[in-house]
């Protein structure tokens, strides 16, 4: 039977903060749970799913988080493949709970990135290990794998860096109508040409900000989501895939939102026209591009232009990331969990200014790692129940 | 000019020695499919596409950069010391791409499809790091 329309987000909750020097990331985590409980109206003591990732979680984290919670659940996932892991756990926490191995899973997810100061784009050496070691003698940055992608996307279609820099402009004009969002004061094309190079192409007002904060989603079955506070948003699609460099031949412009949204489309039933909203992780104003491109949303070269005259704006035909992104809301070190947040709250028309209006279906895409050299994606469909 | 990047030394387990060993003596050993004949990159002990048993050549050193960028920012030594530098995929003529440093020009003069040839910084640990410059 499929998993598609059967399982519900019942409740969420972003942390407001961007800077928390004062709180442990389980201490935030902490605050979001309570937070998404309040949202649906659980108690923590009906959650007995936990789902979990974080910058500092090591191999048994998800364990020493259920201490800290004082939580005893019988399904446990701290399933880690990168910064879309959240997105994943959804899609996860939807096969557990159909199965019958849990009824209510708790996702969270909590960093202080920022008061750390982690250096995550261009300060995250390479790891010290054999496979490691066909990477880490060059200097690999994070931005620089992206950029790599940029550099040949810019090549095969002739893609500017005014074009990226639009996505980065439209993604800072949402973020004035989110009050929670760290950068709000407007940007223009030029600002970004202009900001400093980072790793060429990619300038620093292409780059994602680095800030505190959390986040925390409660799914659920449908039928239970329908008796709890808030309306649900089901689960309609979700896939999931990687890319690496195979066998030394990578296709750096074909990444792994082609597979996962395919996958998602196909599971949901519906079509690109369909979609009210786009959630996609913006850790760069490439990964954006290429994600659109690999969804399907436009053909492969034609990112460019499709970013171009507001169609990515709140007024646009296809409205992506109100709440500003990760270029300006927020994101502390991983972000997919504010994806599926968002639009959860905009499929609700919870979000005030920045509400797409009758809002019915949102995708949410996260992608993790490193996009030119080894990446995830997890792709979500959702709808209002 | 920059400093050269002194690159961290590579670690390696029995899958891998025979290709750093091969950059300490200033070659550039790939893997084919002694079955199915794929060239593969980066070793390991069976063909990754059909499991068939491996052999070991020597590769031209030539290739062409497929993509690239300017580092202008690493904050971890010694790349910090080293920007701007040029990282890169190299497509070689035997058709793997392999992550790399661009070396021995200007970082502006780098050009996807630009003609590269492979040089090896060796160390005392008997191992060779290729990195690539304009042929």
């Amino acid at each position: 039977m499929t998993l598609s329309r059967q399982v519900a987000i019942a409740g969420v909750f972003e942390h407001p903060t961007r800077w928390a020097p004062d709180k442990t990331e389980f201490q935030i985590m902490a605050e979001c749970a309570r937070g998404a409980l309040e949202d649906c109206g659980l108690e923590l003591r009906d959650v007995d799913g936990l789902f979990a990732a974080s910058m500092s979680m090591g191999a048994m984290g998800v364990v020493s988080l259920a201490e800290y919670l004082n939580l005893k659940p019988r399904h446990l996932d701290g399933t880690n493949i990168g910064g879309s892991s959240f997105v994943a756990h959804v899609s996860h926490a939807a096969a557990a709970i159909h199965a019958g191995l849990c009824e209510v899973a708790l996702i969270l997810y909590g960093s202080t990135a920022a008061s750390n100061a982690l250096a995550i784009g261009t300060g995250m050496g390479g790891g010290r290990d054999a496979g490691a070691s066909f990477v880490s003698p060059y200097g690999l940055t994070t931005v620089g794998s992206y950029a790599l992608v940029a550099q040949r996307h810019m090549h095969v279609y002739g893609t500017t860096s005014a074009q990226l820099a639009e996505i980065a402009v439209t993604m800072r004009r949402h973020a004035g109508l989110n009050p929670n969002a760290k950068m709000r004061k407007p940007i223009t094309v030029d600002d970004v040409l202009s900001s400093r190079m980072i790793s060429r192409p990619l300038h620093l007002l292409d780059c994602c900000i680095i800030s505190d904060g959390g986040g925390a989603v409660i799914v659920t079955s449908a039928e239970r989501a329908r008796d709890l506070k808030k309306r649900p948003v089901l689960l309609l699609g979700c896939g999931e895939a990687v890319c690496h460099q195979e066998v030394g031949a990578p296709d750096l412009l074909s990444i792994a939102a082609k597979q996962s949204g395919a996958q998602a489309f196909r599971m949901a039933g519906v079509s690109h026209d369909d979609v009210d909203l786009c959630m996609i992780y913006d850790s760069f104003t490439i990964t954006v591009l290429a994600t659109l491109e690999n969804l399907g949303f436009c053909k492969p070269g034609e990112g460019g232009a499709f970013v171009s005259g507001g169609r990515i704006g709140l007024s646009g035909a296809l409205p992506l990331n109100p709440d500003g992104g990760g270029l300006s809301s927020n994101h502390p070190g991983m972000r997919g969990i504010f994806l599926v947040i968002e639009a959860t709250k905009q499929l609700r028309g919870e979000c005030g200014e920045r509400q797409v209006l009758d809002a019915s279906i949102a995708l949410a895409h996260g992608t993790g790692g490193t996009l030119g050299v080894a990446h995830s994606g997890a792709t979500l469909v959702l709808g209002r129940g | 000019m920059a400093k050269e990047i002194e690159h961290p030394r590579p670690v390696a387990d029995w899958e891998t020695r025979g290709y750093w060993e091969g950059a300490g003596r200033h070659e550039l050993v790939l893997q084919r499919c002694k079955r199915c004949g794929s060239v593969q990159h980066r070793p390991r002990a069976q063909c990754a596409k059909c499991f068939g048993p491996i052999e070991h050549f020597v590769a031209s050193g030539r290739g062409t950069v497929y993509t690239f960028t300017v580092t202008e920012q690493n904050q971890v030594p010694p790349f910090r010391d080293a920007v701007p530098y040029v990282l890169a995929y190299v497509e070689l003529e035997e058709g793997p791409r392999l992550l790399t440093n661009v070396v021995g020009c200007p970082p502006d003069e780098v050009r996807i499809g630009l003609p590269v040839r492979a040089e090896f910084r060796t160390g005392a640990d008997g191992f060779g790091v290729p990195v690539f410059r304009p042929a």
